[in-house]
């Protein structure tokens, strides 16, 4: 018995001890293990959040916005083409330094050139170091849309494009797109441990890295010498805690201030908790019932619109995604600017959408299939479930449903070759551009094989969709997206379900922590009181 | 006795490729693959899945792709993480002293107390401690590991304020592992409270851990006491006018450590899986969560090398078991 109350002294001494040294340090409770510390490489939000710290880009997003901001590079021209970007670069940016590697020179072209020479051109020694994948670089088609990248002086760095791209500036605010330090890949290479440039990261950015034990912590502490805003908290750590009730206990005993992905049961009480704030957001994502329009009756858009109808949306939020999700009506979500929020969604309306199913020819008792993805993902907690109540309401309308599944990669491969009638899927944004959304209803990627799991292409959509492409003024952009998104609703090739909704419970001492719209944790500007 | 150990380790090799054999095709059996599993909504394109497939070998036979495994474990090579790129061998290392750790405390938890509740219920054979005792043993049996570390969370942890929620160690402190045993570490590093806190963060996971071998190694105690406390040499002892705690503590009990002893050794394998939701309740940095993801991302290297290891661990307690017989009983020792 005396062991155990000094056991409890200790405890509460150590608690104690903790509070007061925790007025400058900020402790994330984050909800796993980064594969790494290259954004270039890995392709998880978690791995991305724990870079973030360390590294800049030539541009970022404002935080809590998907607006572009000058980054590394202090400002950029766009040749009257469109072909040519050129990156005016930020003079007297420091590298920070570590036990292994002490910078000699300041950020400046070569850097940006060994970055993405590193992700682009096989002949980088780098090319192939830490398995030498660049997923999101290939996703986002820089090898097709890059022509050439090159140095006009230390400080000016221009990027040729093979056809004018609008998005492209928003792609280098994406975490792939962060900048490495040359000299220490030199360094690192001729010491013979390539990888550690992966693994002990040095960057420009706010924090400076500090150590990482796998599956407990990751420290990091503020850069005196950062180019930007110094940052208001003098450590930052991970706590890397993969339970959310865990995570939700930890931040009620002030263990940590700032937590990922609450459990959806503990909302309630987290909303009532004096110590929390509750913050919250739509996610930067869809998910969405596609209809394969290659396949009859789906080939008519009234068949749509009638089974677009005869959904109970409501019921699918209220049951499926409980406080967590909010009911789409387009297929971009409302924190991306050019939503058209003028569109009327359908109505619930089972005997008009019986009726139009007569009208078009469908037969009582016609037989489709119903694909349900076997995995949770961030818009979508239960494809299975929004299956079946889906599987109900069509067959008020007279349509008996199949439904069908596969595993995670064999379900997207079917998908894609169009095997479905009808199936779910989703999506989320990578860099807050519309046009990131729409090329999943455009005509290129509905080949068989392609992302388009609704094989539609309609001419005028995909006329707004290439011109948008090209134009650089933004304003004009969005008009064209608005009219995409009348087009979208009124051919109905998919029926948008929800968009997710974010929350994130901080701390009442926490200030100036902000949502991200693209789902980052972002500490560069948060400060404790 | 020596060629009784070489025996067994001898023995171990045919356990070993079999296990090898398993896991390499059991992982493989499951749809997806390690390129596969790291895309989302996207997919991959047909030539980069070829070419990444080609990049891990993934693309020879799957014969060929055993025997170059077996190859390579034979040089001692576990292979490197396909996710994190870390070699197998570094990662196990740096995570296994935390589960070695926390199960060591969790048996001398089951085992401290889980021994004289067995031997109390026993002697009190009928009575309300023992219905009491075995009640309890019952019900820790039958505790879901996931909702007890929960639930003790949400009673020490957040309520009462007791006990630290999850991790190893209060992340004010900071020091380089060096053992990558924290009870040690934070004793070598000499800051002021380190060890305390170590101890505190131990306290909940040995209790969630250790629950269900307590209730089995003292149900187990009882009823080999109970069997061997109606052996006539115990009436014996008795009729010769032996204390009731030399009959029971050193007669009695010696022999009916055999039974629990085995018990103490399968219970082993099953601390292995409790470890895995422990670990992920109290975001324990050790195996178990390591290897649930490793399936989760199809990361064949991990999940291979990390049940041979695991496996090997196993086995060679098991060993150590049955040379305790001998020790306990020197009836059944192995030597010549």
């Amino acid at each position: 018995m005396k062991i155990f109350a000094r056991l409890l002294a200790a405890t509460m001494l150590v608690a104690g001890v903790a509070s007061a040294a925790e007025a400058k340090t900020l402790v994330y409770c984050s909800e796993g293990s980064p594969e790494n510390f290259n954004p270039q490489i890995n392709t998880t939000g978690t791995s991305f959040d724990a870079a973030r710290p360390v590294f800049n880009q030539l541009v970022e997003f404002e935080p809590g916005t998907t607006k572009i901001r000058p980054g590394l590079a202090e400002s950029w021209d766009v040749s009257p083409d469109g072909m040519e970007v050129t990156f005016h670069l930020r003079k007297g940016v420091k590298f920070h330094s570590s036990k292994t590697f002490k910078p000699t020179r300041d950020f400046n072209a070569d850097d940006v050139l060994f970055s993405f020479n590193r992700m682009w051109k096989e002949d980088s020694p780098y090319h192939k170091v830490s398995g030498g994948a660049y997923d999101y670089f290939n996703d986002m088609e820089m090898p097709t849309l890059l022509k050439s990248i090159d140095k006009l002086d230390d400080y000016t760095v221009k990027f040729t494009l093979n056809k004018p791209n609008a998005p492209f500036l928003a792609n280098l605010g994406m975490d792939f797109a962060t900048i490495l330090s040359a000299e220490y890949a030199d360094a690192m290479l001729k010491a013979g441990k390539p990888e550690m440039v992966d693994q002990q990261p040095i960057g420009t950015g706010p924090f400076t890295f500090v150590a990482y034990q796998k599956d407990a912590v990751i420290r990091y502490k503020a850069f005196p010498d950062f180019w930007g805003p110094k940052a208001k908290i003098d450590d930052l750590v991970f706590a890397i805690t993969k339970d959310p009730t865990a995570r939700w206990a930890k931040l009620q005993k002030n263990e940590c201030q700032v937590m990922i992905g609450p459990n959806p049961a503990d909302l309630d009480a987290m909303g009532k908790d004096p110590n929390v704030n509750l913050l919250s957001q739509p996610g930067l994502n869809i998910a969405y019932l596609a209809f394969n329009t290659t396949k009859p009756p789906f080939d008519k858009k009234e068949v749509r619109q009638a089974l677009t109808m005869a959904i109970d949306q409501p019921t699918i939020i209220k049951d499926v995604y409980g406080g967590a999700g909010q009911a789409a009506k387009n297929f971009i979500p409302p924190t991306i600017w050019s939503y058209n929020d003028k569109i009327e969604p359908y109505k619930y309306d089972p005997a008009k959408a019986k009726e139009m199913l007569k009208a078009a020819g469908v037969q009582e008792g016609f037989e489709s299939d119903l694909w349900w993805m076997p995995v949770t993902r961030p818009y979508n907690p239960n494809a299975k479930r929004v299956a079946e109540l889906m599987q109900a309401d069509f067959e008020k309308v007279g349509i008996k449903t199949h439904l069908v599944s596969f595993e995670w990669g064999e379900y997207r491969k079917r998908m894609q070759a169009g095997e479905h009638q009808m199936g779910q899927l989703g999506w989320s944004g990578d860099n807050g551009d519309p046009d990131n959304f729409f090329f999943l209803l455009g005509c290129e990627a509905a080949r068989p094989g392609g992302q388009n799991i609704a094989k539609w292409c309609n001419k005028d959509f995909e006329d707004l969709f290439q011109k948008a492409k090209t134009t650089f003024d933004l304003a004009e952009r969005a008009k064209m997206y608005e009219q995409m998104q009348v087009i979208a609703h009124e051919e109905a090739p998919v029926f948008n379900i929800a968009h997710s909704v974010v929350y994130e419970p901080i701390r009442k001492n926490v200030t100036n922590y902000k949502v991200s719209p693209l789902g980052r944790r972002e500490f560069a500007e948060v400060g404790l009181e | 006795m020596i060629s009784f150990i070489i025996r067994r380790v001898l023995l171990v090799i045919p356990t070993f490729v079999a296990i090898a054999f398993l896991t390499f095709v059991a992982i493989r059996l499951v749809p997806g693959d390690p390129v596969e599993a790291r895309t989302g909504e996207r997919g991959i394109s047909p030539e980069r899945l070829a070419y990444f497939r080609h990049e891990l070998g993934l693309d020879q036979p799957v014969w060929k792709q055993f025997l170059d495994y077996l190859w390579q474990i034979a040089h001692g090579d576990f292979g490197t993480s396909i996710s994190t790129q870390t070699p197998i061998l570094t990662e196990f290392t740096t995570l296994f002293p935390a589960t070695l750790e926390l199960a060591t405390c969790a048996m001398l938890f089951a085992t401290i107390l889980g021994i004289p509740a067995g031997v109390i219920a026993a002697t009190r054979r009928g009575t309300f401690v023992d219905y009491t005792l075995m009640g309890a043993a019952l019900t820790g049996f039958s505790m879901p590991i996931f909702w007890w570390g929960l639930l003790l969370i949400l009673f020490f942890s957040v309520d009462l304020g007791l006990t630290p929620v999850s991790g190893r160690i209060d992340l004010l402190y900071y020091f380089e592992p060096v053992t990558g045993f924290m009870l040690i570490d934070s004793w070598l590093s000499g800051e002021e409270g380190a060890f305390a806190s170590a101890v505190s963060h131990l306290i909940l996971p040995t209790i969630v851990l250790g629950t269900i071998p307590l209730a089995t190694i003292a149900r187990m105690t009882r009823s080999a006491m109970l069997e061997i406390l109606g052996e006539d040499y115990v009436r014996t002892a008795r009729a010769k006018g032996l204390s009731p705690f030399r009959v029971v503590g050193i007669h009695a009990l010696r022999n009916a450590l055999i039974p629990v002893v085995t018990v103490i050794g399968l219970q082993v394998g099953a601390l292995m899986a409790g470890a895995v939701l422990t670990e992920y309740i109290f975001s324990w940095p050790g195996i178990g969560s390591w290897l649930i993801e490793s399936i989760q991302r199809r990361d064949y290297p991990v999940l291979q090398g990390g049940i041979l290891l695991v496996s090997g661990i196993v086995i060679l307690i098991n060993i150590f078991v049955d040379l305790l017989y001998g020790v306990l009983n020197p009836r059944i020792r192995h030597a010549r």
